[in-house]
């Protein structure tokens, strides 16, 4: 890695005694001797193992449920349904008021994906839990899935979640968060040539080496502790104590180095039902996910569609940009609204342009529910803008990496969700880009500056 | 049939922080009765060394070497409120809460040391290396240790303090869209060369050149694992992974790091970084985060840079030889 100073040099005082300075982490000699303890290292007497069953079906009714058999078997301990969860509907950005609450902790007469909870058994051991899971009983009436999102948002579609009540997150602005900005219809009127096209991408997994888990136990006051993995303490605690119907301070949560999150320990899904194990039999419970569940069962990142419709100029100028985005958020909510709208907000990338016009959809599908990771809300979108720039720069015949620079944001340009741009950066990657990768650009663009003009 | 070389480029921002912000961290620090310095937190570390880089803002802040700052962080019971370790908010947010909870107690650590060399505390700097000096009169000086144990033993002050970091939450006007998704944004552009066998599909990717401004290299080496990492899960992004490989199709989703594809030592490109420094106006001593937008230009990059080599779009992720060689064949029959 190299730092050049030269950039933005009388913006910076390189003064500091600690900062900038290449420390050693203080945690590496442990992680690379094995010593840094995680949350699974711990054992407790008695501790309990939770095992799901899990639906076999996209979308099904469920008629019945008999753990009679499963009861029975030897190292059973505790088996949990859906009546045992106080609040056991819920959604995590209910703590910053984005609702409504459209998820069940364990599932309660219906199940809308392949792989939701149903029944939590808890045993002596896993192989014990893993066993009498087999041996629950769940009789189901499979109901039509829809599994695309272009189907999905057809009228007669078959609705995934009745909390909804349509297939699509619902925002104050309607069915999509929209940025309005000058007049995107005029902008292609007058524009040399328009080009739409249409970018995709499927699901992806977090791949921490660490899978999503936690130890909960009953302490002697009367309180919890839980040992978890999660990227967000206090929010998963809050959510907690509403799916458990328990003060909050009753529990306490306990993290310490996490094996890699990447945004796929965000959700709140085995603390609550472990807490829950822990209270109805008093003694430690462990819940931790197989690489299988973490890579079908724990929420991958969004597949997305993002349709670009761009009005350009012979001489290279962007007039005119419409992005309609569509995040699959899978069965259930989680953080999908929040990454939709977020996407909004990023749109129309890092480029000055005076006709802005920005959809973006958040999409219930019969799927595994996807919620935030690394990019959250604009990787996807990354990818197709950039895509749509190189497809843009040839249209016109013009360089790629020029193309960019005539459109470039600098400080003080107006953005389409009107805020004026600070602290931009682009300009300069671009021109050290151009350095670094022997990538030639007229003189002019290496000459230019983020700064606003006149300044 | 032949290998064919091209290169793509890319260029992004990505904002910092909780988008439309609400999201606040606190922290508290104290002294020790030795001077050495805890900062209290309820923030994750995920493995990307978030309490190494506490420890430096809090020293920094503090004026004492890194290694007389210790980090608690992660336990509800004795940290404040932290929303959590996600949206690049990390160092921007934590540290700011860092060093606003630091320059309190250094101000009580200030105020002992002038009641002990009798001067005003505002007469006073740090050294950097554990001591404090009067300004101009560097002969007159105290060391933290002592003042330390005079704030606990015979002053009976605490050099402590309290931090707190808030982005008032904002919220999109419905019919424009008006909103402030973020005060400040990490920049990249990308330059990626790659061969695609045009008879197999595979796609290697050669090099893979990373320009990133991020504000401010607070741990240099830090940075540079994370947009080493960040690069390298680009790329990967880009040409392998998914967990349903046909997409809305619900099958053949991997279940294992046997099924499901990543790059493995010998698939990974030479990978460089440059880093550029314009410090953010509310960042932590200028940071931004860079720890999500490090992943991002590669994929743009390695598309264009496909198309460049054999000219065929692929626009749906992931960039796998099947496509590629469905788009050759839709090309030739054209």
């Amino acid at each position: 890695m190299e730092l050049r100073k030269s950039y933005f040099a009388d913006q910076r005082k390189d003064d500091l005694h600690e900062i900038g300075q290449p420390r050693p982490r203080s945690d590496s000699p442990g992680h690379v001797t094995g010593k840094t303890a995680y949350f699974a290292d711990r054992n407790f007497p008695g501790m309990l193992h939770l095992k799901m069953v899990r639906s076999p079906h996209h979308h099904a009714r469920i008629r019945s449920i008999d753990i009679s058999e499963a009861e029975k078997h030897p190292g059973v301990v505790k088996i949990l349904t859906a009546k045992d969860v106080p609040h056991n509907v819920y959604t995590i950005l209910i703590l910053i008021q984005i609702g409504p609450e459209d998820e069940t902790v364990l599932a309660d007469g219906k199940v809308r994906w392949k792989g939701e909870a149903v029944v939590a058994v808890l045993a002596e051991t896993e192989r014990a839990a893993q066993e009498a899971a087999a041996k629950v009983k769940v009789d189901y009436e499979v109901l039509p899935a829809v599994f695309d999102m272009e189907e999905a948002l057809k009228p007669g579609a078959p609705t995934v979640n009745e909390y909804h009540g349509r297939n699509y997150y619902l925002y104050d602005s309607g069915e999509c968060r929209k940025v309005r900005f000058g007049d995107v219809e005029a902008g292609f009127a007058g524009a040399d040539h328009v080009l739409e096209q249409t970018y995709q991408s499927s699901p992806i997994e977090h791949a921490p080496t660490e899978t999503t888990g936690c130890i909960v136990v009953p302490e002697g006051n009367d309180r919890f502790t839980c040992y978890t993995n999660t990227q967000a303490m206090f929010f998963t605690l809050d959510n907690a104590s509403i799916i458990l119907q328990m003060p909050g301070n009753k529990l306490h949560f306990v993290g310490g180095t996490v094996g890699g999150g990447f945004g796929g320990k965000v959700d709140v899904i085995v603390e609550p039902i472990a807490i829950l194990g822990a209270k109805l039999t008093g003694r430690p419970v462990s819940f931790i996910y197989s690489r299988e569940e973490e890579m079908q069962i724990s929420s991958p990142r969004a597949a997305e569609k993002v349709v670009i419709k761009d009005g350009v100029m012979n001489d290279g100028r962007i007039v005119a940009r419409k992005v309609t985005g569509y995040t699959d958020a899978g069965a259930y909510s989680r953080h999908s609204p929040y990454g939709a709208q977020k996407g909004a907000g990023h749109y129309p990338g890092p480029y000055t342009i005076p006709n802005v016009w920005i959809d973006t959809y958040c999409v219930y599908t019969n799927r595994t529910p996807s919620s935030a990771m690394r990019g959250f809300g604009v990787t996807i979108g990354d990818f197709a803008l950039e895509v749509q720039m190189d497809k843009l720069a040839r249209l016109i015949g013009m360089d790629p990496l020029e193309f960019r620079f005539i459109n470039a944001y600098r400080d003080g340009d107006m953005k389409a969700h009107r805020q004026p741009t600070e602290g931009a950066a682009l300009i300069e990657c671009m021109q050290e880009a151009s350095r670094a990768a022997n990538w030639p650009v007229a003189e002019k663009y290496l000459s230019m500056s983020s700064y606003a003009k006149g300044v | 049939m032949a290998i064919r070389r091209g290169r793509g480029v890319a260029a992004i921002n990505y904002p910092t922080g909780m988008n439309l912000g609400g999201d606040p961290t606190q922290a508290l620090v104290h002294s020790t009765p030795t001077g050495n310095f805890m900062v209290t937190l309820s923030s994750v570390d995920l493995g990307q060394g978030m309490k190494q880089i506490m420890a430096q803002i809090c020293a920094e802040t503090i004026g004492v070497p890194t290694d007389r700052v210790v980090v608690d962080t992660a336990d509800t019971d004795t940290g404040p409120h932290c929303m959590g370790t996600f949206a690049s908010r990390g160092t921007h947010r934590a540290g700011n809460a860092v060093i606003q909870a630091a320059r309190e107690a250094r101000q009580v650590m200030l105020e002992v040391a002038a009641e002990e060399l009798e001067v005003n505390a505002s007469d006073l700097e740090t050294d950097g290396q554990g001591n404090i000096l009067v300004k101009g009169a560097p002969q007159k000086s105290i060391s933290i240790f002592d003042v330390a144990l005079s704030a606990h033993f015979k002053r009976g002050r605490s050099i402590s303090g309290r931090g707190m970091f808030l982005i008032p939450r904002s919220y999109p006007e419905k019919e424009t869209g008006a909103m402030k998704p973020s005060t400040c944004y990490a920049h990249a552009c990308t330059v990626a060369e790659v061969e695609v066998d045009d008879e197999t599909g595979e796609v290697t990717v050669l090099t893979v050149k990373n320009v990133f401004e991020i504000g401010r290299a607070l741990n240099p080496k830090m940075v540079e694992q994370q947009l080493v990492g960040g690069s390298w899960m680009g790329v990967s992004h880009a040409l392998y992974e998914t967990t349903e490989p046909y997409y809305p199709n619900r099958d053949h989703g991997g279940t294992d790091f046997n099924q499901y594809l990543m790059p493995g030592p010998g698939d990974l490109a030479q990978t460089e970084i440059i880093v550029l420094e314009r410090p953010s106006a509310d960042g932590p001593y200028g940071a931004k985060g860079p720890g999500e937008m490090c992943a991002n230009p590669q994929i743009p990059a390695v598309a264009n840079a496909v198309f460049d080599a054999v000219g065929v779009r692929i626009d749906t992720l992931p960039i796998t030889p099947e496509r590629i060689l469905r788009a050759l064949k839709a090309q030739a029959s054209n």
